[in-house]
C-alpha cells in the first residue's frame, strides 16, 4: 500500500477527523498514545516556533536533530500510534496532520505548537512563552524549552483525562463520559504495530462467547477479511450450534457451514464494526484503507438483529 | 555461573530464621558437611557419594525451610550445598519471577516443583508510558502452559506488566482446581471473556484483583458467571475497567459473598448503587466507591439515600479509594469513617483545598495518602498539620502540560516535610521546586525509602535560585540512610550523579529522565550504586563509554532501560560479546534504521538466553 498516496486520499477525511482528535488532543495530555505519536519532543522555544500553527512536530534543536522536520516521508497511517524518540534524524515522521496545516490554522490560533492545552479556558498558553522562569542557559543546545513528549509526564494513561472530570456531574453526563473515556482509551489502545505490521483488533461473534483477534494487515481487501472471519469462526460456531437445542434456522448441524455473506446482508450474520469515535458500522462502505485506519474493533452479528441497531452517524462518515 | 547471587543486603524480614536453620544443623554432622561439599564442584570424587546421607537430616532441613519466607533467604539457603539446594527447592511454595524473559517457564518448574503461588513480572516500568512499542513480549502464555502441567495445586497468580490473553485465562481456569487469587497489574490483552471464565470455574476463588489493567469489553458480563452459591470472595477489585458492568449481578454477587472485605468499584457504579452495595457489605475494610457523583435526576426534592449513616455503619473501614467523578457536597457522607482511615486514595478526586481539609482534619490514623494536586499547597499544608503517622504521599497532576502553573510547589513539600517525620515514601509532581524544599525533607523525614520527584517542566532549575537541582537530590542520597528507590527530575548536572554514586550506596532502583552532562555521570551511578538493580534512563546525554563502565555490575541487575540516549548499535553488541549471559536487546520503534545509533536499549540478565519471541523491531545483540 503506497502510504504517502493512502494519506493523500484521506486527506479529506482528515478534516473530518481532525477536529476530534484536536478536541481530544487538548484533552488528552502529553503522553497519551494517539497524539503524542504525532507530535515531536524537544522542541525550540523561540518565539517564531510557538507561533507555528502546526500539528506536525515543529522540530528544533536537539542532540542529533537536522531541521529536515518538513519532510513528508509520513509512513505512518492517519492515527500513527508510533513512537518518536527523542533523538530524530531523518526519521521526524511528520504527522499526516501536516498536509493540511493551513486549514488547521485557525484551529490552532490559540494553542501554542508547544504544548496542547487541556481546556481552552485555561488560557494556560498565555503564560506558555515565559513559562520557563530560568531555563539554563549556561547548558548548551539541549536545553531549550519543551514541546509535547512522548511519555513525560510519566504517568498513566488512566490518569490523563483528570481536567475534564468536572464535578457534579450528572449520571448520563457521568455514562457519556465513560463511553468517551472508553473510547478514548479504547481508541488510543495501540492496536497498531508501530513498525507497520500486525494491525489486530477484536473480534467478537454472536454466540461465541471468546472472542478472537485479526490482524488486519494480512489483508488488503474486504473479501480476504471476510473469509478469514468465515474461517475463524466457522468451526467454533459449528460447535455452538451442536450444543444448542433446536437449530431455528438451518438443519445443517452436522456440518459445519461457510459463513458467507458478511459484507452485503445477504448471509445469516454481518460484519461491522467499531470506529474510533465508538460508532458502529457495516463494514464494506468505506475504502478500505480508511477502514483500517480508523477500525477498533469488528463483530460478526445476526443479520436478523441488525436492523435493530442504530448504526451511527454513517453519513458524517462516508469518504468522499 | 550462578546469575542470581545478589546478596548482601539482607530483607527485613527473616534472616534471623536462616542462622537458626544454620545452628540447628551445624551441631550435627560434619560428616554430612563433608559430603555435601563436594557435590557442588561437581567432580567425580573419591568421597563419600551417597545421595541421601543423612535422610534424618534431609528432613529436618526440609522441615525447617518451610519457615523461610523472604526468598532472599532462601536464595541464599540454597547455595550452601546441593542437600540445602534440593530441600530449599522443593520447600519453595512462593515462586517470583522479577524478569519473565530472566529464565524460562521450563527451567523454573523444573526446579522448584511445590510451588503454590507464582509472581511474574514483564515490561520494564516505562511501558506504562508508551515508551515501548507494543507487542513488545511478556507474555503470559508459556508460563501458564508449563504451570498447568507442573502446578496442579496452584493457588495465587500475580502478574505485573504481563500480556495475559483470553485463552491463558480460560486454560488457568481449567487447570488449577485450588485456584484462590489472581491479581493482575498494569497488564493488558484480556476481556471480559477471560474473567468470565474465572469467575466461573474457579469455585474456591478468594481473590481477584485487576489493578491499573486494561481490560477490553468483550460485551460478556462477568459477574454473572459467579457461582450461584455462596462464594468465597474476599476481595473484587475492578476499578480500573473503563466499562459499566452489571449492577445487578454485582449487586447479588456481593450478597452472597459473606466473606468480602475489599470491594473496589469502577467509575460505573452510581452514588445510589453504592448505596445499596454497602449496605449489604458493612463488613468491608477496603472499599473503591466508583463514582461517587451525583445524578441529576435527583431532583430537590427526592429523598437522597442516607449515605452518612452508611458509611457509618461500614465500621471496618479502613482504606477509601474510587471518587472518580466525585460531587464534594458527599463528602460529608465519609466523615464517620475518617477516624479509622488509614489508607486514602483522592487520585482521580479533583477536589479543593477546602473539600479536602473537611476529610483531612479528621484524619489522624491515615498513614497513605494519594491525592490529585487540586488540592494545592494549602491542602498539602492540612495534611501536614493533621497525619503525623503519614508514611507514603502522592500527589499526581491534575493537568500534566509543562507550561502550566503548578498548584503545588516547594512550599507543599516543605510543609510535608515538616509535619510528616515518618513518611517512608513519596511521590510528587509540581511544576516547580527548590534545593532548599528537598534538603529540608531529607532531614526531616529520615526514614525515607522511596523518594520520587518529578517537576513536570523539563530541564527546570531550583525556582528560587536558578541552580540545578543537584544539592537537593544530593541532600536525600546523603540523609536517607535507608533509601531504595529514586526519581530524579529538573535540571541536573553531573554532580547530581557523582553524589547519588557516592551516597546511594543501597539505592536498587534509579529512574533518570532528561537529566545529566556527560558520560560522567551514569559512570558515577553504575561505579558508585553496588546495590543497583533497576535502571531506567531515557533522554539523557550518556553515551558508549558510561555503558561500558557498568560491565563489572549488569549481571548484579535486574534489567538496564536506557531510550534516546547517546549509544550506538556497536556498543551495544561490545556489551552483548562481553557478558554473554546479558540478553541486550535494542528496539527501534518505527520503521526502518540504518544508522548506528540507538533509541531503546533494553538489557537483562538470563539463564536461558535470547527470547524466541522477539518481534521484528528488537534485535537482540550477539
Amino acid at each position: 500500500m503506497d502510504v504517502r498516496s493512502r494519506n493523500e486520499e484521506v486527506s479529506p477525511q482528515l478534516l473530518d477527523l481532525i477536529p476530534k482528535a484536536k478536541k481530544e488532543w487538548r484533552m488528552n495530555e502529553e503522553g497519551r498514545t494517539q497524539n503524542n505519536k504525532n507530535t515531536k519532543k524537544d522542541k525550540s522555544c523561540c518565539e517564531e516556533r510557538k507561533l507555528e500553527l502546526r500539528l506536525g512536530p515543529p522540530g528544533g534543536e536537539d542532540w542529533f536533530l537536522p531541521h529536515n522536520h518538513n519532510t513528508k516521508n509520513s509512513d505512518e497511517s492517519v492515527l500513527y500510534l508510533g513512537y518518536f524518540p527523542s533523538q530524530q534524524t531523518e526519521k521526524i515522521s511528520t504527522s499526516p496532520w501536516a498536509c493540511s496545516s493551513s486549514s488547521k490554522a485557525s484551529s490552532f490560533l490559540q494553542f501554542p505548537s508547544c504544548s496542547p492545552q487541556s481546556m481552552p479556558e485555561k488560557k494556560a498558553f498565555s503564560s506558555s512563552s515565559s513559562a520557563n522562569p530560568a531555563v539554563s542557559s549556561n547548558i548548551s543546545q539541549k536545553r531549550t524549552a519543551p514541546g509535547p513528549v512522548v511519555g513525560w509526564p510519566p504517568i498513566r494513561s488512566f490518569r490523563k483525562n483528570l481536567a475534564s472530570n468536572g464535578i457534579s456531574k450528572t449520571a448520563h453526563e457521568t455514562q457519556q463520559q465513560q463511553n468517551d473515556v472508553a473510547d478514548k482509551v479504547a481508541g488510543k489502545k495501540p492496536v497498531v504495530d508501530n513498525v507497520g505490521k500486525g494491525l489486530f483488533v477484536k473480534i467478537n461473534m454472536d454466540g461465541v462467547p471468546i472472542g478472537r483477534k485479526v490482524d488486519l494487515n494480512a489483508y488488503d481487501s474486504y473479501e480476504k477479511l471476510s473469509s478469514a472471519v468465515d474461517e475463524l469462526f466457522r468451526c467454533l460456531l459449528a460447535a455452538q450450534r451442536d450444543s444448542s437445542a433446536g437449530g431455528i434456522k438451518n438443519k445443517e448441524e452436522d456440518e459445519e457451514k461457510a459463513i458467507t455473506g458478511l459484507l452485503d446482508g445477504s448471509g445469516e450474520y454481518t460484519l461491522v464494526y467499531e470506529d474510533n469515535e465508538g460508532d458502529r458500522m457495516l463494514v464494506g462502505d468505506v475504502p478500505w484503507h480508511m477502514f483500517v485506519s480508523t477500525v477498533k474493533r469488528l463483530r460478526v452479528l445476526k443479520s436478523s438483529e441488525l436492523s435493530a441497531f442504530t448504526l451511527g452517524n454513517k453519513q458524517h462518515k462516508k469518504a468522499t | 555461573m550462578r546469575v542470581n547471587q545478589v546478596e548482601v543486603p539482607r530483607d527485613e524480614n527473616g534472616s534471623s530464621i536462616l542462622d537458626l536453620a544454620r545452628a540447628d544443623i551445624a551441631e550435627s554432622s560434619t560428616k554430612t558437611r563433608n559430603c555435601a561439599a563436594c557435590p557442588g564442584s561437581g567432580s567425580g570424587s573419591m568421597e563419600f557419594q551417597s545421595p541421601y546421607p543423612d535422610q534424618v537430616l534431609e528432613n529436618v532441613l526440609e522441615n525447617v525451610l518451610h519457615f523461610l519466607t523472604a526468598r532472599r533467604d532462601r536464595n541464599a539457603a540454597s547455595l550452601v550445598c546441593k542437600s540445602w539446594y534440593r530441600a530449599e527447592a522443593l520447600t519453595r511454595s512462593e515462586l517470583f519471577i522479577g524478569n519473565c524473559y530472566a529464565v524460562s517457564p521450563r527451567r523454573a518448574t523444573s526446579r522448584f516443583t511445590r510451588v503454590r503461588s507464582v509472581a511474574i513480572k514483564g515490561k520494564p516500568r516505562f511501558a506504562d508510558f508508551d515508551l515501548m512499542p507494543i507487542n513488545w513480549g511478556a507474555l503470559f502464555s508459556p508460563w501458564v502452559a508449563a504451570m498447568a502441567k507442573a502446578y496442579p495445586w496452584l493457588e495465587k497468580v500475580y502478574l505485573k506488566r504481563m500480556t495475559v490473553t483470553d485463552e491463558d485465562l480460560v486454560l488457568l481456569s481449567e487447570s488449577f482446581p485450588c485456584f484462590k487469587e489472581l491479581v493482575l497489574v498494569c497488564c493488558d490483552g484480556f476481556g471480559t471473556s477471560g474473567l468470565a471464565a474465572v469467575a466461573g470455574r474457579c469455585r474456591q476463588l478468594r481473590v481477584l484483583d485487576l489493578v491499573e489493567s486494561e481490560v477490553d469489553d468483550d460485551d460478556v458480563e462477568w459477574l454473572s458467571y459467579f457461582p450461584e452459591s455462596q462464594t468465597h470472595l474476599e476481595s473484587l477489585v475492578f476499578d480500573c475497567l473503563q466499562f459499566a458492568v452489571n449492577f445487578d449481578a454485582l449487586e447479588k454477587l456481593v450478597a452472597r459473598s459473606p466473606s468480602l472485605k475489599k470491594l473496589r468499584l469502577n467509575g460505573s457504579v452510581t452514588t445510589p448503587q453504592l448505596y445499596r452495595l454497602i449496605t449489604q457489605a458493612p463488613q468491608l475494610t477496603h472499599l473503591g466507591t466508583g463514582s461517587f457523583g451525583a445524578l441529576e435526576a435527583v431532583a430537590a426534592g427526592d429523598q437522597e439515600p442516607d449515605y452518612a449513616s452508611a458509611f457509618a455503619a461500614c465500621k471496618s473501614l479502613v482504606c477509601l479509594s474510587g471518587f472518580r467523578e466525585i460531587f464534594p457536597d458527599y463528602l460529608p457522607a465519609i466523615y464517620p469513617v475518617c477516624t479509622s482511615l488509614t489508607s486514602l486514595n483522592f487520585s482521580y478526586a479533583n477536589i479543593n483545598a477546602e473539600h479536602l481539609k473537611s476529610v483531612i482534619c479528621l484524619c489522624h490514623k491515615l498513614q497513605t495518602l494519594w491525592v490529585l494536586d487540586s488540592i494545592c499547597d494549602e491542602g498539602l499544608q492540612a495534611v501536614a498539620a493533621t497525619c503525623k503517622d503519614l508514611r507514603e504521599l502522592r500527589v499526581f497532576p491534575e493537568n500534566p502540560n509543562e507550561d502550566v502553573e503548578g498548584p503545588v510547589s516547594e512550599v507543599g513539600l516543605q510543609a510535608i516535610s515538616e509535619g510528616c517525620n515518618k513518611l517512608q515514601s513519596i511521590l510528587y509532581f509540581c511544576q516547580r521546586m527548590t534545593n532548599a524544599a528537598v534538603v529540608a525533607m531529607s532531614k526531616n523525614c529520615p526514614d525515607l525509602v522511596v523518594f520520587r520527584l518529578c517537576i513536570i517542566g523539563r530541564y527546570r532549575p531550583d525556582a528560587v535560585t536558578g541552580e540545578p537541582m543537584d544539592e537537593g537530590f544530593g541532600a536525600i542520597v546523603m540523609n536517607c540512610k535507608k533509601l531504595t528507590r529514586l526519581a530524579v527530575s529538573g535540571l541536573l548536572t553531573d554532580r547530581a550523579f557523582s553524589y547519588i554514586g557516592k551516597y546511594g550506596k543501597l539505592v536498587r532502583t534509579l529512574s533518570v529522565a532528561f537529566a545529566g552532562d556527560t558520560d560522567m555521570g551514569l559512570k558515577y551511578v553504575l561505579e558508585g550504586c553496588h546495590n543497583l538493580q533497576k535502571l531506567e534512563i531515557r533522554d539523557s546525554p550518556f553515551g558508549n563509554e558510561a555503558l561500558h563502565s557498568g560491565l563489572h555490575h549488569y549481571y548484579n541487575m535486574r534489567f538496564v532501560w536506557m531510550s534516546s540516549c547517546k549509544l550506538t548499535r556497536h556498543a551495544c553488541q561490545e556489551v552483548a560479546r562481553a557478558l554473554p549471559h546479558l540478553v541486550v536487546e535494542v528496539i527501534r520503534s518505527q520503521g526502518e534504521r540504518n544508522d548506528d545509533s540507538v533509541e531503546i536499549l533494553y538489557m537483562y540478565r538470563s539463564l536461558d538466553g535470547p527470547r524466541s519471541d522477539a518481534p521484528q523491531f528488537v534485535t537482540i545483540m550477539q
